[in-house]
């Protein structure tokens, strides 16, 4: 009897516990009933992150596994708009070079600790460390002394610590943040969101030195969600945070991220239900998925194109370059091969980024530079000294294995022998595997040659300054004084009234001498189950679960 | 026998460190690095990786550092994943490579052996037919082709086991099923072939002859003397199949050494391609080694010490 009476009391606790939670208010992203197990099995598309230390990251699928465990001073949202993160305001100079960031006072890290302005002076000199040696610090280039700091020799502890002292970010106190720039960068509050400017916590670091960023148990975070498992090549598990200062919007209690590479493998557990989330969809299946619905296509900030080596012939002469460009039939490329809404392409910076007016789209505002038109591209190649296209010198199209960028060549392949009269045997493909592939166009050791770009950050910046002179990532070998004056205006200034013009100039410089044939701009696949909701899935590839929910279903 | 296993260790030795100098070699001949990458990393970054590596190190003083890191049965850090070792790798990898590896040998043994004696006894009847159509299946159609059709089948269509990943018993199932088809399929045809050899030999007859059941006879005379090649080839297949079997691995996601291996030489991670090459050098080198030693107790007509003098 008393036992009985036990178990009813319990029941009874338990029904009302169950009820209070359902009468308090839900989180202002719920809109309808909520699943009773808040787990997101999440497909991370490869095997293994190479590392989730935020500071040495430089692949998306690592950046998605550290946003959710991390939070910088400002978080992303679907819009790519930078809000408030641990920074609760920020006052921004009117000359756009010091940044003064207040913190809230009740972000914790996931142990209880305060996370303090002195937090993110000592990450970013981490970061920036020339010992740290991470591969995205240029991230951080920004911060005036950022690259000095960076650029010293690893042995020099003496002038490392000057320099690191030097560096234009300093906690006023606990809860002020202060950043001097190099220049005026008006998407700097956009980068604050980006793993590399995370602050890390400074006990675990230095107390396992280079391996501290390998078990669960040694992550101390800030974030929404903390790991608790790491299964290397398998599974890597996190739960809501309690110390997080915006636990009560966070409605996911678990997220797995399954680590498979496969995208085969990937599908059928998609399908099998297996994960809920996948973003690692197989070529030849999206027409399938298209089909039956089950494909979801976002914006995605990037373009496909073809290089060509400028200082090669027959490719050192933008008449050529140009009929080249206009020879390709990219409607075909988009709806027979790529098929997932990707759109033809007649520029180089791809569109929903902001133009002069923030509203505006720098796309739009921009236009198409050239049309599809073989009688101009044939009078091109004739002023060019090219009458008789069966003489055309033979070259090589390089690209890297993979069914799709091999369609996509042997179309284009296609294209040129027809469309220009070039015998077939003279426009000849060349296959590389990826890490060869590489260094060929990066030595300029080809003449025509796939390529793709995703921005790093939202602004035309990031596609613009690869072709200027010299650039790191400057694969055609192009150099135009005109184009690099324009890039250095556009970068020291952080007027959008002087920079977004200048930078439209450049385009135009660049689209005008068809240093790259544009192909496409991408889009992003996604398989998601109709019960996931509230994802921020921007468009450079990042995914938030922060405002995650799981329907009832 | 201690001598010739003592002529035979230092061979090994031999043959490990000639391995090791050609890997090392052909790695540095390929193009790109392990920090190559599609958006290029500026110079001053790359110094700063190359030093904390060592990468900036002239080659042989590379190469002297790793042979002293091998002698340390240190096989260095992994460039591919920071704070990760090689040996970190192994140590994961390996018992998961060899758990489903011997779990596939076993199934493959247990199936293929008595299959390839029924066939033999029974030549040219259903039995015999249908174990080499069996036999033929598995030997020629491709475990990235099998793998997909039982994924497809059990997990999509009849949702009897999860598609993929490691863990429980249900997850080993297909893999274990697909990796075993191969060799099963051979242990067959050699059990076969190895016994219709043997039981046209005379003394069979005599043991026939003698009034010995037909049990006694295929048991104790005839299986025992037919086994031999089954023994020569166990030994490279439970080197390669333990040490992990990239497609396999791959197509059920399954955190062995075989996918670590494959994506090391992608990644141009020249730590793991050396580390890995060496760790399997060495166990095939021994995996053979067993197996010599097995042939002397199984056919003592077989002097395992080298050429008599």
């Amino acid at each position: 009897m008393f036992k009985r009476l036990i178990a009813v009391a319990l029941m009874l606790t338990v029904a009302l516990s169950l009820g209070l939670a359902g009468c308090a208010k839900k989180p202002a992203q719920v809109t309808g009933d909520l699943a009773g197990d808040q787990t997101l099995r999440y497909d991370l598309g490869v095997a293994e992150p190479e590392t989730l230390d935020p500071h040495l990251q430089q692949g998306v699928a690592e950046f998605n596994v550290a946003s959710q465990m991390y939070e910088g001073l400002t978080r992303m949202d679907a819009n790519n708009q930078p809000y408030a993160g641990v920074a609760e305001k920020w006052d921004i100079s009117s000359d756009g070079l010091k940044y003064t960031f207040t913190l809230r006072k009740n972000s914790k890290w996931s142990n209880g600790d305060p996370v303090t302005a002195k937090d993110f002076e000592w990450s970013w000199k981490r970061a920036l460390d020339p010992r740290t040696a991470s591969p995205y610090s240029y991230q951080l280039y920004y911060i005036k002394g950022g690259q000095a700091l960076n650029e010293t020799d690893p042995k020099d502890e003496a002038k490392i610590k000057q320099l690191s002292d030097a560096l234009g970010v300093k906690a006023k106190d606990d809860y002020t943040l202060e950043v001097t720039l190099e220049a005026p960068t008006p998407y700097f509050l956009g980068l604050t969101s980006f793993p590399t400017l995370y602050p890390v916590h400074r006990a675990e670091v230095e107390k396992f030195g280079d391996k501290w960023a390998t078990k669960p148990e040694q992550f101390v975070t800030n974030g929404p969600f903390k790991m608790t498992k790491w299964v290397n090549n398998q599974a890597i598990e996190m739960e809501k945070s309690k110390n997080y200062w915006d636990a009560k919007n966070v409605v996911l209690k678990k997220i797995i991220f399954n680590l498979i590479d496969d995208q085969n493998t990937s599908l059928t557990m998609w399908e099998s239900g297996q994960t809920d989330l996948n973003n690692n969809v197989p070529v030849q299946e999206i027409d399938r998925l298209k089909k039956e619905g089950k494909l979801t296509t976002l914006p995605y900030l990037g373009t496909y194109y073809y290089s060509f080596n400028v200082t090669k012939k027959p490719f050192d002469d933008p008449r050529v370059r140009t009929a080249f460009a206009m020879a390709i039939d990219r409607k075909l490329i988009t709806q027979q091969i790529t098929k997932a809404g990707q759109v033809p392409a007649y520029a180089f910076v791809p569109p929903g980024i902001p133009d002069v007016d923030p509203k505006g789209d720098f796309r739009k505002a921009g236009g198409d530079f050239f049309k599809e038109d073989l009688d101009a591209a044939k009078k091109l190649l004739a002023d060019a000294g090219y009458k008789d296209m069966k003489k055309f010198p033979s070259f090589e199209i390089l690209y890297n294995t993979s069914a799709s960028h091999k369609t996509i060549a042997e179309a284009i392949q296609e294209m040129w022998s027809k469309n220009l009269g070039i015998p077939k045997e003279k426009v000849k493909l060349h296959v590389e595997e990826w890490k060869v592939y590489l260094p060929s166009r990066n030595t300029h050791n080809f003449q025509v040659a796939r390529a793709g770009w995703i921005g790093d950050y939202v602004d035309p910046m990031t596609f613009l300054d690869m072709f200027v002179t010299n650039g790191g990532n400057n694969d055609p070998a192009y150099s135009n004084p005109k184009y690099d004056e324009l890039i250095q205006k556009a970068k020291s200034s952080g007027d959008p009234k002087v920079r977004v013009p200048a930078m439209h100039e450049a385009e135009k410089i660049l689209m005008n001498d068809m240093v790259i044939a544009p192909i496409y701009y991408y889009t992003n696949n996604w398989l998601i189950k109709p019960y996931v909701k509230g994802l921020a899935i921007n468009t450079i590839g990042g995914v938030d679960f922060k405002q995650a929910w799981i329907a009832k279903h | 026998m201690a001598r010739y296993i003592l002529q035979r260790v230092f061979a090994a030795f031999v043959a490990l460190w000639i391995l090791t100098t050609v890997t090392f070699v052909l790695m540095h001949a390929i193009p790109g690095g392990p920090f190559t990458r599609e958006r290029n990393v500026p110079e001053a970054i790359m110094r700063n990786l190359d030093a904390k590596y060592h990468l900036n190190d002239p080659l042989w003083k590379q190469y002297l550092d790793y042979l002293g890191g091998v002698a340390r049965f240190d096989l260095g850090p992994s460039f591919k994943f920071p704070g990760q070792t090689v040996n970190d790798f192994i140590r994961r990898g390996f018992p998961v490579s060899a758990e489903l590896g011997i779990i596939a040998i076993i199934l493959s043994m247990a199936v293929g052996i008595p299959a390839g004696i029924i066939s033999a006894l029974r030549q040219n009847k259903w039995q015999d037919n249908t174990t080499m159509l069996v036999a033929i299946v598995g030997v020629s159609v491709p475990s990235f082709i099998i793998a997909p059709v039982l994924m497809y089948v059990f997990a999509l269509k009849l949702h009897w086991l999860p598609a993929a990943m490691w863990g429980d018993w249900k997850q080993v199932i297909m893999p274990a099923v697909a990796l075993a088809l191969l060799p099963l399929a051979t242990f067959s045809r050699l059990m076969r072939s190895s016994m219709l050899d043997v039981i046209s030999q005379d003394y069979i007859k005599t043991a026939r002859a003698k009034g010995l059941s037909e049990l006694a006879v295929t048991w104790r005379h005839a299986v025992k003397n037919a086994i031999m090649p089954i023994v020569t080839y166990l030994g490279p297949l439970i080197a390669a199949i333990l040490t992990g079997t990239f497609v396999i691995e791959q197509i059920f996601a399954i955190p062995g050494l075989g996918r670590q291996f494959v994506w090391s030489v992608n990644n141009r991670d020249y730590t793991t391609i050396l580390g890995l090459t060496v760790f399997y050098g060495a166990f095939l080198l021994i995996m053979n080694l067993i197996v010599d030693i097995i042939y002397g107790f199984l056919d003592p007509r077989i002097q395992l010490t080298g050429r008599k003098e």
